[in-house]
């Protein structure tokens, strides 16, 4: 972890980018992309391989992998329908990548209505990648950027550039700087082992972050992404430890009793966590370094698994002290509770989207767990996975527009992606043990 | 004349000796004879020390036996009622924290034990099944460890000999799938400390 951030500072500090031209707004855009709804329609993309300027053959097979990774990239969005390249008719890596060296109605005829072109200028050490996205209907230049860097910032450069694109076509900035936090077990112990790991928001670079050698759930990342709370049983017992991931330094909570299930309250260095040394279970905030500010829930029976609502004034959390696990939301101001679940008799895990008032959380019907989404308005449940396995432990892309969830569909337990519609699932990453318990972070600032 | 005199005085001579070495023969026998005796009569003896001691031994080797299988069964005893303080778990209905009848049976045991071994102190595991989010199972388990925590001290058990803890979904007792596996996870388990 202390690399990668050490990478993204120095390579922020050399990369330079230059701003070549600031698209002209085309709003039409920005209407069609309606990510929560599933009728959503995908805009038709081109990808065509980037045009390079060198000889070496390993340069040539470097930028084949550009765009590539760059289809990959916005694939992974489900905004767009990316368009086999066998349909093309032309190749803009060997006539050029500007407007005037562009057919739009080669392209507009395979059904493409955005395009991206590239150039890529390399030598031994740094690449310099101009990329530009194009309108073919209008024949229109959208976006056009310039990057430099040293080679290995290569990926660092699409996400700037696909960042873009996303932002100028949905007016937010996307997932792209965002990560994925999740548990897997370690295989191969004398024990039962399970760390913390995180990876970039589409999979890439898993990296351990916890080795405590025990059992460790239910990691959160702060809302600057520097602090990471979870529950670990390194003492025998669960105990919640925050520890700051560049600084390895942090603070334990490890009162008497059950002390699990933190969440970070939004912009503040505040968290809500359930403890038992009072009662059963309760939710109680604490400040960033582990001090109780104040005890929130007050029932008779388990409440657990608090979410915050973007303004952090209220929050959703599980409780069964109607006799089932079920979900309610707290105002936090006035402390008034009301239930937001009432379809079967076990629904569990809430996260409360980053951007508004949906709630998705993992619910029991006929034996088996599922993924729905919610509101606070009351409106009947969606259900977003069917006759897949379990599906439990869903969390909200920071854009709101996407579900990570964990899946035992293919036997073991998995990290899953699918749009917030419930498009598009597929596994996120392969490695060795069973996955679970994946939160996606907000967005990390550099 | 002469020879035949010399030839008498041989014979005189011979009977004489062999008279002598007849008494000396008999003599000799004489006193074996009662080594004989004596030897028997140890023999004898020590015979019949050695078959006391055989006795003796073969005895204490009985009561030794008895013993060994009196303190085995004793121990047999202690180790089953351990075996079973130990193994036999109070195990929940899906979702529940509950104590069924059968449970409760089975917290009466552990109450006499505990009862009967009033310096062991004990940690209560509440443990679920895989099924469902691992904040509620480790929030449920905790629950579990509580209820018979609290079962145990309104039957007498002082509350500072029992710690809980709750493990959740983290430690099945059987990690197959399939509800029989589910069944016998949902427990509450008892360790001696």
């Amino acid at each position: 972890m202390k690399k990668t951030y050490t990478f993204l500072r120095i390579f922020s500090a050399t990369l330079c980018i230059w701003l070549v031209i600031i698209a002209n707004g085309f709003a039409q855009f920005r209407n069609e992309i309606r990510f929560d709804e599933p009728s959503a329609r995908k805009i038709p993309l081109a990808v065509p391989n980037f045009h390079i300027v060198s000889e070496k053959s390993e340069d040539i097979d470097l930028t084949k992998n550009l765009s590539q990774l760059t289809e990959e990239t916005l694939n992974f969005t489900g905004f767009f329908k990316i368009l086999d390249h066998g349909a093309f008719l032309e190749e803009p890596a060997k006539i050029g990548i500007d407007k005037t060296n562009i057919t739009f109605k080669n392209w507009t005829i395979i059904g493409a209505e955005l395009l991206i072109t590239g150039g890529i200028v390399m030598d031994s050490e740094f690449l310099e990648m101009e990329l530009r996205l194009f309108d073919t209907v209008k024949a229109e230049m959208l976006i056009g950027k310039r990057y430099k860097g040293p080679k290995s910032g290569y990926r660092e450069m699409i996400r700037r550039f696909c960042s873009e694109i996303v932002f100028f076509l949905t007016g937010k900035p996307g997932i792209f700087q965002s990560k994925i936090v999740f548990v897997s077990t370690i295989p191969n112990q004398q024990k039962r082992v399970k760390e913390i790991f995180i990876c970039d928001f589409d999979g890439y670079a898993p990296k351990q972050l916890t080795s405590d050698k025990n059992i460790i759930i239910s990691p959160s990342l702060s809302y600057d992404a520097k602090w990471l709370a979870y529950t670990s049983y390194k003492k025998g017992k669960p105990d919640i430890y925050i520890m700051n991931i560049l600084e390895k330094r942090g603070s334990i909570i490890d009162i008497q009793g059950t002390n699990i299930s933190p969440a970070w309250v939004p912009n503040r260095f505040e968290l809500a966590a359930s403890l038992s040394y009072e009662n059963d279970t309760e939710i109680y905030l604490l400040t960033g370094d582990g001090k109780i500010i104040k005890r929130l829930t007050k029932s008779w029976d388990i409440d657990v698994s608090p979410s915050f609502a973007p303004d952090g004034k209220q929050m959703a959390f599980l409780s069964r002290r109607s006799g089932s696990p079920q979900l309610y939301v707290m105002n936090l101001e006035t402390e008034e509770v009301r239930r937001i679940t009432f379809d079967g008799k076990y629904n569990t895990s809430p996260c409360w989207s980053p951007v508004g008032d949906k709630i998705i959380y993992s619910g029991m019907k006929d034996n088996s767990l599922d993924i729905y989404m919610t509101d606070t308005k009351g409106t009947p449940p969606i259900q977003l996975t069917h006759n897949a396995g379990d599906n439990e432990s869903p969390s909200f892309s920071p854009d709101g527009s996407m579900i990570v969830f964990s899946s035992s569909r293919e036997g073991s337990s998995k990290i899953y992606v699918m749009n917030a519609n419930g498009t598009d699932q597929r596994c996120l990453l392969a490695m060795p043990g069973e996955q679970s318990d994946p939160e996606w972070s907000p967005l990390l600032k550099e | 004349m002469r020879k035949i005199y010399g030839k008498k005085w041989i014979v005189v001579v011979l009977i004489f000796m062999s008279m002598f070495l007849f008494m000396v023969s008999c003599a000799k026998k004489q006193v074996q004879s009662t080594d004989t005796i004596d030897a028997d009569k140890a023999r004898l003896e020590a015979d019949r020390l050695a078959e006391q001691e055989r006795a003796r031994l073969a005895e204490e080797e009985r009561l030794r036996k008895e013993r060994e299988a009196r303190e085995m069964a004793e121990r047999e005893a202690t180790g089953s009622a351990q075996h079973a303080f130990i193994n036999v778990d109070v195990l929940f209905a899906f979702d529940s924290s509950e104590l069924s009848s059968e449970a409760q049976e089975i917290l009466g045991n552990k109450v006499t034990y505990l009862n009967e071994h009033s310096d062991i102190a004990v940690v209560i595991e509440g443990h679920c099944d895989e099924r469902g989010t691992t904040e509620y199972n480790l929030a449920l388990g905790d629950r579990r460890a509580a209820k018979v925590k609290r079962y145990l001290v309104d039957k007498g058990i002082s509350a500072s000999r029992m710690q809980t803890v709750s493990y959740g979904e983290e430690r099945p007792l059987d990690a197959s799938k399939g509800e029989d596996a589910y069944e016998k996870n949902r427990r509450a388990h008892f360790v001696i400390k």
